[in-house]
């Protein structure tokens, strides 16, 4: 048990360190709501209401207005789709290589795993915007500006340590006696990852899949580099632009925060459990 | 196995780094390779009023922030630090600001900071704390975006504290609390020591994130206030004239991010993953 405890004491004195502690409670939960639900009250009411003064706490008048526009806005949709297809891609090659380096460093021996492993995990600590020009030189030359490709390939370095990390802690909690078996019966190392690791592994990869495809749908420094044109742009380029497109329309604004984000809180809410096992993985150890 | 990954990433990632100190000592454009120019595009660039300005941000939001976020993360951490009734709802709450984009919960704020419809500004109008329009104040801006990343990030903090915490077996307590020793004590001389390793890891992935803000700023002020980030985005993409000062100040970025790191490793004494092989 933490510090915090009370010691001892009466039951009074215990009561109101209860009382204490859930009042701290929702405080903190409220904080840490609020905006979705102001904003997402922001959304639905009319006109009118929105540049009331003072306003109103609950929304006295429910409009679709807002979100009747945003969605016949067709740089929004594309937005959309373009994050949902940078992100899904995003996620696909890093569990890819992902897997196959974890694999490597929790279970195989090998010369200079201790200077690779710090290479890997130094990218997290990388500042990113100190390679956009030499990249956007680079990626000029080869005609990658304004496609997919260019921050996919980005978004997968810089999620790749996220990874890799995340899957070197679950590859490790696996048995290695499952493989030895495999090995033994005689199948090979390849074969031992893809028929008794793999399958063994599934919870850990998705909770990692979940993981990395957050952190693609979320980058932004790439994507406002060398995505020039809105047939390419992912939703965190193109929403803040629509405070200059819609410049007085904040409905509009708030009711296209709402649409990107209600899924991702809608993701952790149901995979809350394993995403801080997750996020804390390497935290304790190191 | 592990080749195709750390090709990528030495492709990807370090190959620019070195271009980019290349591109640093030159009086090359966006268009163009130029020739050598020693530390002129430095010099330039620390005489710079724009360049010291998104330093100056720069450092202040990275000490303020990381500092507040520490500080309330830390309490966070021993208060939720036992079993209760609604962990898991707690635990959801903690993830929502976590899980959304810098750039999207920047706008959301930005909108309850707004002059005609911001609850936020007529709360502070109301309460006669501040009349001014927040937006349009680039001192508020910067309060502004302190408080928007503390609201964002604290929570991710206090999870990582939180799991450092629940490997401190109980017992030690229990043995200070039978030697006599108190709350402060204990917090003092077991808590924090034992916690040293999680508090190293959260402070320094904070530092190196506070340090390279960007997104924050660029949406929060609509392009108005300069961090050393924005002042490199100005330089390589917008301005076509600052493109050699953009390049010296993204080596600055890198070199300092990298002495930072350093001092956390080396003088600090925080243990990194590879050493435990």
């Amino acid at each position: 048990m933490a510090s915090a405890t009370t010691t001892g004491g009466t039951t009074g004195r215990r009561t109101l360190g209860t009382v204490l502690f859930y009042v701290f409670l929702v405080t903190f939960v409220l904080v840490s709501v609020f905006p979705l639900l102001w904003i997402f009250k922001m959304s639905i009411v009319t006109k009118s209401e929105l540049f009331a003064s003072p306003p109103t706490i609950l929304p006295q008048t429910t409009s679709t207005a807002e979100y009747a526009q945003i969605f016949s806005d067709s740089a929004f949709q594309q937005a959309l789709v373009n994050s949902t297809i940078i992100s899904t891609v995003t996620t696909v090659i890093c569990l890819f290589f992902g897997s196959l380096t974890a694999y490597a460093i929790a279970r195989m021996r090998f010369r200079f795993k201790s200077p690779v492993m710090t290479l890997i995990l130094s990218i997290s600590f990388f500042p990113a915007v100190a390679i956009i020009a030499p990249l956007f030189i680079q990626f000029s030359q080869v005609g990658l500006i304004n496609t997919y490709a260019s921050v996919i390939i980005t978004d997968t370095v810089f999620a790749l340590p996220l990874t890799i990390w995340l899957l070197v802690a679950f590859f490790r909690e696996l048995p290695v006696d499952l493989e030895d078996a495999a090995k033994v019966d005689g199948a090979t190392t390849i074969q031992a990852f893809r028929k008794v690791i793999v399958p063994l592994a599934a919870p850990g990869v998705f909770t990692t899949a979940i993981l990395t495809f957050i952190h693609a749908w979320n980058e932004f420094l790439f994507a406002n580099t060398f995505l020039l044109d809105q047939s390419t742009q992912p939703v965190t380029v193109v929403i803040p632009n629509f405070a200059t497109v819609y410049t007085v329309d904040y409905g509009a604004q708030a009711a296209a925060a709402v649409v990107v984000t209600v899924p991702l809180v809608i993701m952790v809410l149901i995979f809350q459990r394993r995403i801080v096992s997750g996020l804390t993985a390497g935290a304790v150890k190191g | 196995m592990v080749l195709p990954s750390l090709l990528i990433i030495v492709i990807i990632a370090f190959f620019p780094i070195l271009y980019g100190i290349v591109l640093s000592l030159t009086d090359s454009t966006i268009a163009g390779f130029g020739s050598f120019v020693g530390f002129e595009n430095y010099t330039e660039m620390f005489q710079n009023p724009d360049f010291r300005e998104g330093f100056y941000n720069t450092v202040i939001f990275t000490v303020v922030s990381v500092a507040m976020e520490f500080i309330i993360g830390l309490g966070i951490a021993l208060a939720i630090n036992r079993a209760f009734r609604g962990r898991g709802l707690v635990r959801a709450a903690v993830l929502v600001p976590w899980a959304f984009p810098t750039v999207i919960a920047a706008v959301m704020w930005r909108l309850m900071f707004q002059s005609q419809v911001g609850i936020i500004q007529y709360l502070a109008g109301a309460m006669g704390i501040i009349s001014d329009p927040i937006l349009s104040n680039r001192s508020l801006l910067l309060i502004a975006s302190i408080l928007v990343d503390v609201w964002k990030t604290t929570p991710f903090v206090a999870l990582l504290l939180l799991a450092g915490l629940q490997v401190i077996p109980g017992e030690v307590y229990e043995a200070a609390r039978v030697d006599g020793a108190n709350v402060m004590q204990r917090f003092f001389r077991i808590t924090l020591p034992l916690l040293k390793g999680a508090i190293l890891v959260a402070v320094l992935f904070r530092t190196l994130d506070s340090y390279r803000v960007y997104d924050l700023f660029w949406v929060m002020s609509n392009r108005e206030l300069a961090s050393l980030s924005t002042f490199v985005y100005e330089g390589v993409r917008i301005s076509q004239l600052q493109f050699g000062e953009g390049n010296a100040a993204s080596v600055f970025i890198f070199v300092t991010a990298f002495l930072i790191a350093l001092f956390f490793i080396r003088v600090l004494g925080m243990r990194t993953s590879a050493e435990e092989e």
